[in-house]
């Protein structure tokens, strides 16, 4: 029997002017699983990862992730869950003008105190550690360039990288590859599954590309207006059903 | 309405525009005692002021140098205090970091009002609260600072895109962290221009505000035309003028290297 990393219960999501974005959700995700969550631009798939780590705040339902259902976390305990998920986006999101070292370095912030986080204080441990994770995503020579001054591809390491700097025990992913070139998109699709496999960690990722889910994914989730319309195995999962995803 | 119809119904308002205008001009130049005969009279009065200006001196050089650094001081000292009460303020009155979007109101209400009153009468009400001397100005030019500053920092910050503070957010970063290792190196370029922009003015008013007895160059002035040593004058403002365009030098200089550094990053996100 597989250990369950994530239960989500009847998770529903209605934004403040009335748009109903998750309609009670109800999923089990097991650890070390690579889930690919696919579906048209619209169908919640955005929604429904903010929600894991409540950057959007869910209207209803349960999430439990070890142990503890984050939607009843107050201010503190949240910030420690958080530490333990990481995320990374289709636009990066890298703080531009600070160095690519330093952005790494901000996936150790949940673990400091407030003012050293603040000031930027990092330990020499921290910052040798994202130096050694720099180098695991190929990016050891730009260590002290500027994030705004890498190419899309290099950013979308990096922004791994400040991810696995949380040593996280689930990682989000929305539409990592979206704003990338297919080359590029390969090898981040590359270091995604290769980390999940090699760390243990739960991927969630978020695609508009079926193939790419079929390719790396263990498991893909269909969302089409806020439901669940597919759970299962890529190959259990026919074309017919595929078009019909995307209608 | 036809074209004609139309043209004639403008030529009358601006005529009436025009008569409105000219009421008021000549209502206000009665009654502010403002009559040609007047300024006339005072011709000679003006010319024995302008004989007595030059050539301009100063008595005492070694004052007022010492004035004149303490304006600088003021300025320095009230833009550095006001630039850290308006970025703590801003954090809570941008609408994307406001804890609660009324507090958010409260703060730029607040920067509203502080706008609303001048420098030399925020400098008036501390010289009232903490005596005469140095300290009400720099008071007053912070508390003068943050009226503008606040609302430009807030406006900076409400216009960093909410994907970066997600981002930040999700590390598990407390409020305070994200601000300052999120937020800050985001708006720096902006933080920077409006800081030096807010140090330019805060120069000018230092100069100034000795008039009211807030310390530096400005009670300078004031000593020379009680003793009526009208070349004093001359020569102290001819002293203020160097201390605003050392000042204009010292932000173009800065404003041009910024302008070099966005450059640099512009073109390398290009390629």
């Amino acid at each position: 029997m597989p250990e369950t990393i994530l239960d989500i219960k009847s998770l529903r999501k209605i934004y403040k002017d009335g748009t109903p974005a998750l309609n009670g959700i109800s999923l089990t995700i097991n650890k070390g699983e690579i889930v690919a969550v696919i579906g048209p631009s619209g169908a919640g798939k955005s929604t429904f990862l903010r929600s894991l780590n409540r950057l959007v705040e869910p209207t209803s339902g349960e999430i439990w992730f070890r142990g503890q259902n984050m939607l009843k976390l107050k201010k503190k305990e949240l910030r420690w869950a958080r530490r333990e998920i990481g995320m990374i986006f289709q636009h990066f999101h890298l703080i531009k003008r600070v160095s690519v070292v330093q952005n790494v370095l901000h996936g150790k912030l949940g673990y400091m105190s407030a003012i050293k986080g603040g000031l930027g204080w990092y330990s020499q441990s921290d910052t040798k550690e994202a130096i050694a994770i720099l180098e695991r995503v190929g990016l050891e020579q730009e260590l002290m360039k500027r994030a705004d001054e890498l190419s899309g591809g290099q950013q979308q390491r990096v922004g791994l990288a400040r991810a696995l700097a949380q040593r996280p025990s689930l990682l989000l992913a929305d539409e990592p590859i979206a704003s990338l070139d297919p080359s590029s998109s390969e090898r981040v699709m590359e270091y995604l599954s290769t980390f999940s496999r090699e760390e243990g960690m739960t991927t969630i990722v978020n695609l508009h590309q079926f193939d790419m889910a079929a390719a790396y994914a263990d498991r893909i989730i269909a969302i089409n207006n806020g439901e669940v319309v597919f759970d299962g195995a890529p190959d259990k999962l026919q074309k017919q059903e595929v078009k019909q995803i995307y209608v | 309405m036809n074209l004609d119809e139309w043209k004639k119904q403008k030529r009358r308002t601006t005529f009436f525009l025009f008569i409105t205008l000219f009421l008021f001009l000549v209502i206000s130049l009665a009654q502010l005692g403002v009559a040609p005969g007047k300024l006339l009279d005072s011709g000679e009065r003006i010319q024995s002021m302008l004989n007595s200006m030059v050539p301009p001196d100063v008595h005492e050089p070694s004052g007022v140098l010492e004035a004149a650094i303490e304006s600088l001081q003021i300025a320095i000292m009230g833009t550095f205090w006001g630039v850290i009460l308006s970025l703590i303020l801003a954090v809570f009155g941008a609408k994307n970091l406001a804890p609660h979007w009324t507090i958010s109101y409260i703060v730029k209400g607040f920067a509203v009002l502080v706008r609303a009153v001048p420098a030399l009468i925020w400098a008036l009400l501390f010289i009232a609260a903490v005596g005469l001397g140095a300290v009400p100005g720099i008071l007053a030019l912070a508390v003068n600072s943050t009226g503008m500053l606040i609302k430009v920092y807030a406006e900076a910050i409400e216009e960093v895109e909410k994907g970066y503070i997600e981002a930040i957010t999700a590390t598990g970063a407390s409020k305070f962290q994200l601000v300052m290792q999120g937020i800050l190196p985001l708006i720096t370029p902006i933080f920077i221009t409006w800081s030096i922009f807010r140090f330019d003015i805060n120069i000018r008013y230092a100069s100034v505000l000795g008039v009211v007895g807030a310390g530096g160059i400005g009670w300078e002035l004031v000593r020379a035309s009680q003793t009526m040593a009208y070349n004093e004058m001359l020569g102290i403002t001819i002293v203020i003028f160097a201390i605003v365009l050392f000042a204009e030098w010292v932000t173009r200089f800065l404003q041009k290297w910024i302008e070099k550094s966005n450059v640099r990053a512009f073109q390398s996100n290009s390629n």
